[in-house]
């Protein structure tokens, strides 16, 4: 417990508060949009976009990223840890038999991305080791590692919450999700080793898009 | 029944007689060690932090959207909040006419509610802290047997619209803090539990094959109904829902003293 408060608190110090940061992005964007170097359409996030959170994060080759930097690409999500033993390697097959539906020459317009909701043992070098063991070494598979507040607000937005599963069990669900190139979420499959058609129909049809 | 009106009316006579306090003031809460109404059979360590006397009132969410414009009710992404965010006031920056400053703030997101508390320095706190302050009553900091103390909370929670009333009205806490029962509910920072635990990390739960990371709920204490209820409550509900009886309150940590 005592080790989430620290990270939390750095947390606060780097996002702050309140929208100063976005403000100066928006404004860089409008004089660039003014000068010709971007077009309205790149500029224009929905307002559904998980775009908008504005945490860093870190890859497991060890590079900073921001969500908004996979713009353009139609993203796989989903939540595990490394060393969960039970669901997650039935979640981490779920998520290659939908890569394997895709066609390789899409493949370079989707990224699998696996988050961990446990950013205190799963480091980018943790993170690398399973990428390696599970053979997802290609550009479209990405792990990334946040702060526990990013990991929090990430999983908010995913809603992986608590899952009543009788009147007094609660637990974490499976959820594997598809967003579009903006970042707004378009479809999303509960549960392990589930039927995977419509997940792969929703990569398909943004891909398409 | 009789008791709890009787009970009531103490607090009622009680609370009108004391001053109203600085809003936004804090009180310390001593650490410790408690066994939740969750998860395991073992205790969980809570650190000295300070918690808000008073839950967040209309007055002061509406300082916070005047200076940070992008919560107010037309400008916030819909990301981050439902169509219910600030639902009854009549403007960005007016509340209704039956609002009253003195409120406690409620439709408001989780998002937004963490927001303003970092805004402040502060936090939302954890579901164990917020249920290790709320387990106190007015003379000891764990009610969970007194049967007053469940029926005063079980008899709040049929009574409708009480987020209507104006903050510090309810009783004073073991600890000095207002309203943790009584008034409204309240936002807490993990209330989906997603971050995995050292406890959590062995996959031991029963329903391993469903369940990643499963921190399921064996409930210790069943006769804590009321605190039941608010775990299922949370489970229930989404980081953008904005709930009329839904509002918040912040807590600090207690800097370390060797630092």
């Amino acid at each position: 417990m005592k080790k989430l408060f620290i990270p939390a608190l750095l947390v606060v110090l780097f996002t702050g508060c309140g929208s100063g940061e976005e403000n100066q992005q928006e404004d860089l964007q409008e004089k660039m949009i003014a000068s010709g170097s971007v077009t309205t359409e790149d500029r224009e996030l929905p307002d559904l976009s998980v775009y908008h959170l504005p945490a860093t994060w870190t890859t497991q080759n060890g590079e900073d990223i921001q969500l908004e930097d996979l713009r353009g690409n139609v993203l796989v999500m989903v939540m595990i840890y490394t060393s969960c033993k039970a669901a997650c390697p039935r979640l981490v097959a779920d998520m290659r038999g939908i890569e394997k539906q895709v066609t390789k020459k899409d493949l370079d317009k989707v990224k699998f991305i696996m988050v961990s909701i446990d950013p205190e043992t799963d480091t980018p070098q943790r993170l690398k080791e399973f990428s390696k063991e599970n053979l997802m070494e290609d550009d479209h598979w990405l792990f990334l590692r946040g702060t526990p507040e990013a990991t929090r607000e990430f999983a908010a937005v995913l809603a992986v919450s608590y899952k009543k599963i009788s009147p007094i069990d609660f637990s974490h669900s499976n959820i594997i999700s598809v967003f579009d190139e903006d970042g707004v979420l378009v479809h999303q499959q509960e549960g392990l080793g589930v039927n995977n058609k419509s997940t792969v129909a929703a990569i398909h049809k943004e891909i398409s898009d | 029944m009789k008791t709890i009106i009787r009970l009531a009316i103490c607090f009622s006579i009680l609370m009108q007689s004391q001053a109203f306090g600085q809003s936004g003031s804090m009180v310390k809460i001593d650490g410790g060690e408690f066994i939740p109404l969750y998860g395991t059979k073992a205790e969980v360590r809570i650190n000295d932090f300070y918690m808000d006397v008073y839950p967040v009132t209309n007055a002061e969410f509406l300082e916070f959207v005047k200076k940070n414009p992008r919560w107010k009710r037309s400008e916030i992404k819909k990301l981050f909040a439902d169509e219910n965010y600030l639902r009854e006031w009549t403007g960005d920056e007016s509340l209704s006419a039956d609002q009253l400053p003195d409120s406690p703030v409620t439709n408001v997101s989780w998002y937004a509610a963490k927001n303003y508390c970092e805004c402040q320095g502060k936090r939302l706190p954890t579901v164990d802290e917020w249920e290790y302050a709320a387990m106190a009553d007015e003379v000891q900091p764990d009610a969970r047997e007194e049967k007053t103390y469940n029926k005063f909370i079980l008899s709040w929670y049929e009574t409708p619209n009480t987020y209507k009333k104006t903050i510090g009205k309810t009783f004073k806490n073991y600890w000095g803090v207002y309203d943790l029962h009584g008034l409204v509910w309240e936002w807490t920072l993990d209330f989906n539990s997603v971050l995995i635990s050292g406890e959590s990390r062995k996959d031991r739960t029963g329903d391993n094959n469903l369940f990643c990371g499963a921190a399921a709920v064996g409930a210790t204490d069943l006769m804590n109904y009321a605190a039941f209820m608010r775990y299922a409550f949370r489970g229930s509900v989404k980081a953008k829902y904005a709930i009329k009886n839904l509002g918040f309150r912040c807590v600090a940590d207690v800097a370390p003293e060797n630092l």
